[in-house]
């Protein structure tokens, strides 16, 4: 098929962008979407033309590089699919398609589609992690952790941290991602002695990072590709409420972002 | 060159207690003097990096990723194997490691691989207080699965993203002690070599990805944790990104590379779709504990799958494998479909294809059990394809998938240059000829937390702490020798893109160097090679420049290497006159077209020196000394 491209170029973080516009013709609907994108920068090489820069990695939907802003939606028409899995069946004959980055204040562009999503790690270093020292973990059939605890921990540790709920929002918040790791580590007994510290200290690097606040709109869960739900934002925000009821010495927390 | 496996002495299970009661402690006052570079940050290397930390050294690392959480393990599917025997069906230590080195078809060493099975259960405690929310049973506790290769249910496993959920574990870790300044991360930073000073690695040369400054760092050890080689076949289940340069750049300073022959082909895999296709996707083996593998028995028949009755289908594997049926080994399965496809009998467009079908285990289990167990293989299957697995079988077909080969390390994770060590994927030492599903996790997670914590120890209190100065003649050189080869490749101004010469490289690669091997294939695939690698030295375009974002660029470096070690690869191949595991000689099989060993002449490790550019490598001989198994043919049938 033969589709027209509208594509953000920028040569890094302080330059001004603007879109580009490509034919590309001979594409097949069984390619995926960067096969797509690499069949473009291999003809725009041909033509002494720099490729368009882009994040991809595993093409399997599981390492979260992959980031576009696919006409308007992070990762494209289909629900639950990172970029890398979206393919060109989605899409016909004569079609016009506006590829941009992940933009957000707290995701700096780098490069055309390129941004830097640190901001993220910065977080989970916040308190996103159990302490437990190499080598002093008991057995680990000790303690059973009922099966419906063990799966939502699960669905929500299957983030991966790609940003496309930050990109989504109207406010730039980051809350779902935050939340996603929050409640993994509240449904599994390990996480419960650091459960108070943890939840303020993450949502205050949360706040530091520039993300916006969370106004409960729900549309970082419609393409989240994980499928990440709201019932972990209720959990997040629980579990703040009760850190910081449990713990007023730490009362600045109180000013906090969580949705 | 001297290749000492530093293996302790003494029965096989007391190794490993007694280095460890013999060896030596770096006191914790002098740790936090000595600098720890880890590269990568996979499972190995985040699990390294995490521990040294927490331990008091000053831990540098490294990667290439925007971000620890997103190298190549993440996409892990299947699950890691650990002898906790909690299915009470008769797993040991013992038994884990006689699967081990049986299904490597007994081409690794044996305290290594003992060591790996000894350790094996402490990996899933750790993970368990990590948080990892591996399957569970109603009673809440840890549920296995069985993996090809091995007839107990040992593989813990996280739905179908098992990977995902360890590397998660490990890079938490390793968020911990960045907070707490105890390893300072670099990301969007490539290794492009190894400093060598006084016959001692003493640091690394980096390209800052996004400004393209080249810098040097010194430390008093390396780790190199850089995963696989996979992709020098092009088309691959690895990452995109995966290379071999960290390795490679290692060996053209000085450390041996083991096996690079030694290759996995993966049963499981998605059929090739057409001319763009930029990657393979594997599908879990774990689907093949209840798929069957099957093609039609007449060569043409073009039937849509469920008209053709069970008469006229040729579960091949279960045909010919019948104790372990659709779980032989990977070797073994790729190449039964391989030999189906060849014989006309393969299916899909192209006839490279084999069915895997579900029908049977979901009239038996039900399609809810089917679904919870696979669910989202299921959907990744057909978000590719477009075919619904519930309704119309799978097609897959073998693809390339892990290398067993890589940079020789002894027993002490340590490669022939003193100070450099070598963990995870990118070194030889624990798969041997063919790597065991669910053992690769494994092993990432033993080097990293629990082996290389120990054994780093025993180098470090040999060297002096803050010996090495980045303004040494060592440092300055590798560092112009970096900038020089940058500068050569943006300088050759041609007209064809990386992509095309690696897709050209892949081919070749796969075609004479994959499945199955044979010396005049080898010898013309050698040609070939020098030949496009000629080209690519003449006639490779890069847009752009060198201090800036410029993927372009990478890949060149990345692709460069590739050829060369294609090169090595194809002689490995070719004097290994036998066939083991995952290398397949077409002149060495017995009459039923199964592999045949020769341990007479073949019972070792090949470990190449470098000679120099242009000059052939030389080929070292590690013996392998069976002290504990009987050398047997190996036999799933
Ligand atoms: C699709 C798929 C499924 C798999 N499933 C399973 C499974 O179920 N069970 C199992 O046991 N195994 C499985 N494997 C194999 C297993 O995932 C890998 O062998 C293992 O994860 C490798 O880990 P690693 O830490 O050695 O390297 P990697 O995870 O590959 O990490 C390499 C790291 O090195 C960095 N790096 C590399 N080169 C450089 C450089 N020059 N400079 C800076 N940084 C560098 C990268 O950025 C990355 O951080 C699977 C493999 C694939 C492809
Ligand atoms: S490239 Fe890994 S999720 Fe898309």
């Amino acid at each position: 098929m033969k589709l027209k491209l509208h594509v953000w170029r920028q040569s890094g973080p302080h330059a001004k962008g603007h879109i580009e516009e490509h034919l590309l013709d001979n594409v097949s609907p069984h390619s995926s979407f960067l096969e797509m994108m690499d069949q473009l920068n291999e003809e725009l090489q041909s033509k002494g033309k720099e490729p368009v820069a882009f994040d991809s990695d595993c093409r399997e939907g599981i390492c979260g590089s992959c980031s576009m802003v696919i006409n308007g939606r992070p990762h494209g028409p289909w629900k639950g699919t990172t970029t890398c899995q979206l393919h060109m069946r989605a899409f016909k004959d004569g079609d016009e398609i506006w590829i941009e980055p992940f933009r957000a204040k707290a995701f700096p562009v780098v490069k055309d589609l390129v941004v830097d999503r640190g901001a993220f790690d910065r977080i989970v270093q916040a308190g996103g992690y159990i302490t437990v020292r190499t080598g002093s973990a008991p057995e680990a059939n000790l303690t059973p952790i009922p099966k419906s605890d063990a799966d939502t921990a699960f669905d929500a540790a299957a983030c991966i941290g790609c940003g496309a709920c930050v990109a989504v929002c109207k406010n730039a918040s980051a809350t779902l991602f935050l939340s996603a790791k929050v409640s993994h580590l509240a449904h599994v007994p390990q996480g419960e002695p650091e459960r108070m510290k943890r939840v303020k200290s993450m949502v205050a690097q949360m706040d530091a990072e520039t993300f916006g606040a969370c106004t409960n709109t729900g549309d970082c869960t419609q393409v989240c590709p994980k499928e990440i739900g709201q019932n972990h934002i209720n959990t997040l925000n629980r579990e703040y409420l009760r850190a910081i009821s449990f713990d007023n010495s730490n009362a600045s927390a109180n000013t906090g972002s969580a949705g | 060159m001297k290749l000492d496996s530093k293996a302790p002495v003494g029965p096989l299970e007391e190794k490993w207690t007694s280095y460890k009661r013999d060896m030596k402690l770096v006191s914790p006052a002098n740790k936090r003097k000595y600098k720890i570079i880890v590269v990568g940050t996979g499972l190995a290397g985040a699990a390294a990096a995490a521990t040294l930390g927490e331990l008091g050294y000053q831990v540098f690392a490294f990667t290439f990723h925007d971000s620890a959480r997103r190298a190549h393990s993440i996409a892990a599917q299947g699950g890691i194997n650990a002898s906790k025997n909690y299915q009470n069906d008769g797993d040991s230590v013992y038994r884990l490691f006689y699967d081990t080195i049986k299904g490597g078809d007994f081409r690794a060493r044996e305290a290594n691989v003992y060591r790996l099975a000894e350790v094996s259960n402490s990996i899933i405690d750790q993970c368990v207080a990590q948080g990892v929310p591996f399957a569970r049973d109603y009673g809440g506790l840890l549920t296995n699965r069985s993996f090809g290769g091995a007839q107990v249910s040992r593989t813990f496993y996280a739905r179908g993203q098992t990977g995902q959920q360890l590397l998660l574990g490990a890079y938490s870790a390793l968020s911990k002690v960045v907070a707490s300044g105890a390893v300072k991360l670099i990301t969007r930073s490539e290794m492009l070599d190894v400093v060598v000073d006084e016959g001692h690695c003493k640091g690394i040369v980096t390209r800052n990805l996004v400004s393209g400054k080249i810098e040097t760092f010194a430390a008093d050890a390396v780790l190199l944790c850089t995963g696989g080689y996979g992709n020098v076949f092009y088309l691959s289940t690895n990452a995109k990104n995966s290379n071999v340069t960290a390795a490679w750049r290692a060996y053209k300073r000085g450390a041996a590379f083991a096996n690079p022959c030694y290759t996995q082909i993966h049963p499981t895999c998605i059929p090739v779709h057409g001319e763009y296709q930029s990657k393979l996707t594997l599908m879990s083996e774990s689907l093949r504990n209840d798929g069957r593998v099957w093609v039609p028995k007449t060569a043409g028949d073009k039937r849509n799958p469920s008209e053709i009755p069970d008469g006229e289908r040729d579960y091949f594997l279960e045909r010919k494998y019948p104790s372990f049926g659709n779980l032989a080994p990977r070797d073994i399965s790729s190449r039964s479909a391989k030999e189906a496809c060849d014989a006309g009998l393969g299916v899909g467009p192209g006839g490279l294809g084999v069915y895997l079908d579900f029908r049977d285990s979901m009239n038996r289990l039900g399609r809810d059990t089917i679904s919870s167990r696979y669910d989202n293989l299921f959907q990744m299957y057909e978000r590719i394809t477009g075919e619904n697995p519930y309704d119309v079988p799978m097609r897959i077909y073998p693809a390339v998938h892990y290398t067993m080969g890589g940079l020789w390390v002894d027993y002490n994770l340590e490669t022939t240059i003193p100070g450099l060590f070598c963990l995870g994927e990118a070194n030889f030492s624990d798969h041997g000829a063919n790597r065991l599903g669910a053992s690769a996790l494994m092993q990432g997670l033993a080097d990293g937390y629990f082996v290389i914590p120990n054994t780093l120890a025993q180098y470090l209190v040999k060297v002096k702490p803050g010996a090495a100065k980045t303004d040494s003649p060592a440092f300055k050189g590798a560092l112009e020798d970096v900038n020089a080869s940058v500068r050569r490749l943006l300088s050759i101004n041609g007209k064809r893109t990386v992509d095309s010469f690696h897709r050209e490289l892949g081919k070749i690669v796969w075609d004479k160097c994959g499945m199955a091997r044979n010396a005049s294939g080898l010898k013309f695939a050698i040609e070939q090679i020098a030949s496009m690698k000629e080209e690519f030295q003449s006639n490779l375009r890069i847009l752009g420049t060198a201090d800036d974002f410029n993927t372009s660029l990478e890949k060149a470096g990345r692709v460069a290497d590739f050829f060369e070690l294609a090169d090595l690869m194809c002689r490995d191949a070719l004097t290994r006159e036998e066939s083991c595991g995952g290398h397949f000689r077409e002149e060495h099989q017995t009459a039923d077209g199964e592999a045949k060993r020769d341990d007479e002449d073949f019972c070792h490790v090949a470990a190449w020196e470098y000679q120099g550019p242009d000059k052939t490598p030389v080929r070292n001989v590690e013996p392998l000394a069976f002290e504990t198994v009987h050398l047997a043919t190996r036999s799933y049938k």
